[in-house]
């Protein structure tokens, strides 16, 4: 039986964890990489191949998003597998990995489980997921590491929620370093976050809203990192977005802990000014920060401080975000907007496109353990084909997600995906939407 | 009457959501159609008709008698049809959000809303949905619009003029939709602002208002024209934001002695309900030499009846 192959020719063939930055081609089969190089298609495209003219675009591995909230199973009316699987492919998001805040809570074999076999069934974008660090994230009871994480589990986490007991996390990262898991962090002290609804500061003052300060979230990491280096347990502080977060995790890099963290585009592209008259699209956990914690993450992610950009996709319908500010759920999708707003980085001259891409591949999945992120040969072919010029302007009627809950909309942006390959087969192709529409 | 009372004058807003936003012009055409409806509602006949057939609807999802009473009377006085609409939390909890609320009274055909809320922000929300006037009697710690137009009418009825004037706000200013309603009119007005109080009731970045802060009571008062005291909620003085009462009225609450470093003509103000002993010297607010606190409730009937007569002036039905 013939092999099915795909040549994808003419290609800027960009791969950030081998620093491969040159024109090329890559020939997949039966839904792996079979080759790629500068010389590849040197002779011309083998003819029983498929061709897929890459027009001089760049071609890399598929966008892996560490942080992403799934909604499925229990909120499917806000997302749900196949719907964020086709948000993926229009951000060109190969890889998802799923925080464990579905309903019910992934903290057990049974769900992970659940959630795999439903992405499988799905097949557009691959699904990893977190498992819970307790119980019901009540902060108490530990989960089973050991036969989460072979059951898959990447790493363990508990959400939004912020494991606030010095004893639990100190047993978790202990507990976790058994397997060599790594535990990741929403760092953010309870007590200094209650009832806040956006950075304090004179801008929360005017509007009559309570604060949450920016030493909120320095103050969980820099307990956390002596815990980590005394327990000598691998950790990750989730989306930071101060200045002071960002100065701590450089620091503990320097001292040798075993610390990566990442930021959303909304801490680098938006400030706190963005929650203009109470605007709830833009109510966030962390909150979105002054200009001078902006300019720290930016900064952190030109320096290496910060590994990964996440989209910290968090789907909330209009109910959740039609109510006064205090009311409002707190998050911002993403899936949609995390290429282009990472783009930003690279056209404003912050970045060069390997490092860019390489914050949202490799790096990301090399600390959950994953082999996707990167172009070798024998590896799934998850690629993205982007044109990273292409201007256009973020509009949330055009979301593929269920909800729309995005502070972005109407901004113009350069950089889209324009085709998403999973296994070799296309999960979305800008000539496919066209046609789509024609068809509607 | 003052001549600027001219029933052509166009107010430039079509809600008043906050004193943000407002400027001196319009700030000074409400108080001066005030000042004539302070003579109107000293008559025997106090009744107007010139909200004759329009229906006001004092919506308030936070409990309240005494602001709602003024509203209630200066919606009457003008002739309008009034009615108290009291939302409990309760029927919040059952699912109808502030949004469904709204938009059944504009199908109702109301003219004006009078909206209270406890969350800040709310009544600007509320306003976008519907197609009537909406007046904020007060959203969370943001704004309480008319509770500074009326402690300017009355500052201005005594002293005359609200520029140049120093002004002192104690207390609570953390959690006061007074104190920075005021702030922004006092502003405005070319007042200059003082904020009084322990640094755990004062917001943060506040000094951004363009106040000079202080946390002594005797250096914050010295030499001030008018002092504004706040009312402290009694749950906040348990030990979570200050020790006790007893430290609090030691230190914050207002007496004949601190009282001294004001000026000798400095006129004492709250805006009600007052913790006697606790935030002010009962005495001394009974005092009508310098206490000016039941004037501020009849200011607030004048101030809220020029606020409904501009607001219903460019409403459809009165195009001339």
């Amino acid at each position: 039986m013939s092999k099915y192959r795909t040549a994808y020719v003419n290609a800027r063939l960009v791969d950030p964890a081998s620093g491969l930055d040159a024109p090329g081609g890559l020939l997949a089969e039966d839904g792996k990489i079979a080759d790629f190089g500068t010389r590849l298609f040197a002779d011309g495209a083998p003819g029983d191949a498929e061709t897929v003219d890459c027009g001089g675009h760049v071609l890399a591995p598929g966008l892996v998003d560490m942080r992403v909230q799934l909604r499925d199973p229990g909120q499917e009316h806000m997302e749900d597998i196949e719907s964020a699987g086709h948000a993926a492919g229009a951000g060109g998001v190969t890889t998802i990995v799923c925080l464990p805040n579905t309903d019910p809570v992934i903290d057990n074999v049974a769900v992970l489980e659940f959630v795999a076999r439903r992405a499988r069934e799905v097949k557009l974008a691959k699904i990893h997921c977190y498992a819970a660090i307790t119980r019901g994230f009540a902060g108490r009871e530990l989960t089973e590491f050991g036969l989460l994480g072979e059951a898959g589990a990447v790493a363990f986490t508990d959400a939004e929620v912020t494991v606030a007991d010095a004893k639990t996390l100190q047993r978790a990262l202990s507990y976790a370093s058994t397997f060599g898991h790594l535990i990741a962090q929403h760092p953010e002290e309870p007590s200094l976050a209650a009832d806040g609804q956006m950075n304090s500061g004179e801008i929360a003052s005017r509007l009559g809203l309570a604060g949450i300060p920016p030493v909120a979230e320095v103050i969980m990491i820099e307990r956390d990192l002596r815990l980590v280096e005394k327990t000598g347990s691998r950790y990750h502080a989730a989306h930071v977005s101060t200045a002071a977060s960002v100065e701590a995790i450089r620091q503990a890099k320097r001292r040798g802990l075993d610390v990566t963290c990442d930021t959303a585009p909304h801490y680098f592209a938006l400030n706190e000014i963005a929650v203009g008259d109470y605007r709830t699209f833009a109510k966030v956990r962390p909150p979105l920060r002054d200009e001078t914690d902006r300019e720290a993450v930016v900064e952190g992610l030109k320096d290496g401080t910060i590994d990964a950009i996440a989209s910290d996709h968090s789907p909330h319908d209009q109910d959740s975000k039609r109510l006064p500010f205090a009311q409002a759920a707190f998050g911002i999708i993403g899936l949609e907007t995390l290429l282009p707003l990472t783009l930003e980085l690279y056209h404003n001259k912050h970045l060069k496109l390997p490092e860019a891409l390489a914050l949202l591949t490799c790096r990301p999945a090399e600390r959950l353990g994953l082999t996707a992120g990167r172009l070798a040969k024998g590896a799934p072919a998850d690629l993205v084909l982007i044109d990273t010029d292409r201007p256009w302007k973020i509009d949330e009627e055009a979301f593929r997600s269920k909800s729309k809950n995005s502070p972005f909309d109407g901004r113009p942006v350069q950089g889209h995906a324009l085709r998403t390959v999973v296994d070799g087969r296309a999960i979305f192709s800008v000539g496919q939407e066209k046609q789509k529409k024609k068809a509607g | 009457m003052s001549t600027t009372a001219d029933s052509s004058l166009r107010f430039p807003h079509r809600h008043l959501l906050g004193i943000e936003g407002l400027s001196a012009d319009a700030i000074t055409m409400v108080l001066d159609l005030a000042d004539s409806y302070v003579e109107q509602s000293r008559k025997p006949d106090k009744k107007l008709s010139l909200l004759r057939g329009r229906t006001v609807i004092n919506l308030f999802f936070e409990s309240s008698t005494r602001t709602r009473t003024s509203f209630e009377l200066a919606g009457k006085r003008l002739g309008a049809d009034v009615i108290n609409m009291s939302v409990s939390t309760s029927a919040i909890k059952k699912g109808e959000t502030v949004i469904d609320t709204a938009m059944t009274l504009n199908a109702m055909h109301t003219d004006v809303l009078v909206v209270r809320h406890s969350d800040s922000g709310a009544v600007k929300l509320l306003s976008e949905k519907v197609n009537c006037a909406v007046m904020n009697a007060g959203d969370g710690s943001h704004e309480h619009p008319t509770q500074a137009l009326l402690d300017a009418l009355t500052i201005r009825r005594r002293k005359g003029r609200l520029q140049g004037l120093t002004v002192a706000i104690c207390g609570d200013v953390l959690h006061s939709r007074v104190a920075r309603s005021n702030i922004l009119l006092l502003h405005t007005m070319g007042a200059r602002v003082r904020v009084i109080g322990p640094p755990t009731l004062l917001p943060s970045a506040i000094e951004r208002f363009g106040v000079e802060v202080f946390h002594d009571m005797r250096a914050g008062l010295k030499d001030c024209d008018i002092v504004m005291m706040l009312r402290l909620q009694t749950e906040r003085m348990q030990g979570r934001f200050v020790p006790s009462p007893r430290e609090y009225f030691h230190y914050f609450g207002l007496d004949r002695e601190k009282l001294a470093a004001a000026r000798d003509d400095a006129l004492v103000m709250h805006p009600g309900p007052m913790n006697r002993g606790i935030e002010i010297d009962s005495e001394l607010a009974d005092d009508i030499d310098r206490s000016v606190i039941r004037e501020q409730v009849e200011m607030g009937v004048a101030v809220r009846m020029a606020c409904l007569d501009l607001l219903t002036r460019d409403l459809l039905g009165n195009a001339p």
